[in-house]
């Protein structure tokens, strides 16, 4: 390691910073875009902001990607309050 | 009787900076869901002040001392601190005034620095940690967040191509309040814990804190609550540098940058490479410029940024250490007349920022270069 700068720790924050915050998001949206799915949609015109499209297979892929989200965002907080909160030494 | 008389008065002095650091933050959590109006502007902010508070008691893990491995500690006095937090504030109201985000760390850093150095000399200060842990890591970090950014913005436009642009603004906009969210919670975790580190070290220096002791109760708590009340002010000024002079902001670019920002800061605190909150938050949102297709980057406001960024350090640590010499030349009592001195200070900058006001109302009013909106009043205000 380079006494001026730590390339191990950089390499890190950006490869898992790629992962949770570009991959999360891309995610999210792969989520919203299968819940836009659907013929309500499709008829509702250019200018709507519906969201949701109506298919069934659509809403489940869309619930699979936003639970996917969520738990990683509960796991990252769960380790960092565990860092901040170490066990007492035994 | 004389020394808790001062101690006080630098645990009040620390919460103010404390303060400071909250309010001219909340631009980098929540500058880009008010540009976007995926949150009024008020609710933005009390979001914002609400996760600093659960974020403040969510990790201890920096419970140490921000000069820790920068000078040395035994040079560190109550004076030393006083006009270290002096240094810190005059700048972070000076670059608010400006509506300039730059990083507190720093800021506080350079106060301490200078201080330091004006008490016992220039070999107190640990130049090479200095470098490796405070100057380089200011360089690389915008530069990584911008990456992440630009990443996923490029992503997130990619896989909603297919999407009405309405529908998807809606989407992104959900997705940008649960971003800005944690970056709100990182803030907390993170900047918090910097003025927990201050107080501790001046109770340690006055003898009321065994060395290496970690920080009560009480301090934590203070911290918490001030931080999170200067969130809540909210520094609208940097606010709306952030979310309207830098970059023209929609909701894809603003979750895309949110969620670079979040994750950057809490993977570089966990693996102990601490970075500015700001400087992350500012090169995400250059990222997030540079990853949507035709969008238009202002690097005539983001090199304003980074030459304040560039003096950021030195400028702080001249106020702290002009701080510190001053008390000194006065004797016992010289820390009140800094003390005083930092109070009307405070005061001007204040009443010259209020002549030109930026709040909830004016925030989002269209950028013409300059910070304050044009005092066009009610009939632009849509």
């Amino acid at each position: 390691m380079n006494s001026w700068i730590n390339f191990a720790a950089i390499g890190k924050i950006l490869v898992f910073g790629l992962i949770a915050g570009a991959g999360l998001p891309a995610l999210f949206a792969i989520g919203m875009l299968s819940l836009s799915r659907g013929a309500k949609a499709r008829t509702a015109g250019a200018d709507s902001d519906v969201v949701v499209g109506g298919s069934v297979a659509g809403m489940v892929v869309a619930a699979v990607c936003f639970l996917v989200v969520l738990a990683a965002i509960a796991w990252s907080l769960y380790e960092i309050y565990k860092i901040g909160h170490p066990a007492p030494a035994k | 009787m004389h020394n808790d008389l001062v101690l006080v008065l630098v645990v009040i002095t620390a919460l103010a900076f404390d303060f400071t650091n909250g309010f001219h933050d909340t631009g980098n959590a929540m500058a880009t869901s008010i540009a976007t109006g995926a949150l009024p502007p008020r609710v933005a902010v009390g979001l914002s002040g609400v996760l600093n508070l659960a974020g403040a008691f969510l990790s201890l893990a920096v419970a140490a001392t921000i000069a820790n491995g920068l000078v040395e500690t035994g040079d560190v006095t109550l004076t030393v601190v006083a006009a270290g937090l002096a240094g810190g504030i005059i700048w972070n109201l000076l670059t608010w005034l400006l509506g300039i985000p730059s990083s507190s760390s720093h800021a506080l850093i350079g106060g301490v620095i200078g201080a330091t150095i004006a008490a016992a000399g220039a070999s107190a200060v640990q130049w090479h940690n200095l470098t490796s842990k405070v100057i380089i890591p200011a360089a690389l970090s915008p530069i990584i967040a911008a990456l992440v950014a630009a990443t996923g913005t490029w992503l997130l436009y990619r896989i909603s191509r297919s999407m009405t642009r309405a529908a998807r603004g809606h989407g992104f906009r959900i997705g940008q309040i649960g971003s800005a969210s944690m970056v709100s919670l990182a803030h907390g975790t993170n900047d918090a814990q910097k003025t927990m580190g201050v107080i501790t070290l001046a109770l340690i220096a006055n003898g009321t804190l065994a060395s290496g002791a970690t920080a009560p109760f009480w301090v934590i708590l203070s911290c918490a609550l001030a931080i999170s009340i200067g969130t809540y002010v909210g520094g609208w000024r940097v606010i709306r540098t952030l979310g309207k002079g830098l970059v023209e902001i929609e909701s894809p670019q603003g979750m895309a940058a949110e969620s670079a920002s979040a994750a950057v800061i809490l993977l570089s605190s966990s693996f102990g490479y601490s970075l500015s909150t700001t400087h992350v938050a500012t090169g995400s949102i250059i990222g997030s410029g540079l990853g949507k297709r035709g969008a238009e980057v202002r690097w005539g406001v983001a090199g304003r940024m980074a030459t304040a960024w560039l003096f950021t350090l030195p400028c702080s640590a001249l106020v702290g250490a002009a701080a510190e010499g001053l008390a000194r030349a006065i004797g016992t009592s010289g820390v009140f007349l800094d003390l005083i001195l930092l109070a009307v200070l405070a005061a001007v900058i204040y009443r010259k920022a209020r002549a030109n006001k930026v709040d909830h109302n004016n925030v989002n009013a269209e950028w013409t270069g300059t910070v304050a909106p044009a005092e066009t009043e009610p009939a632009t205000a849509a």
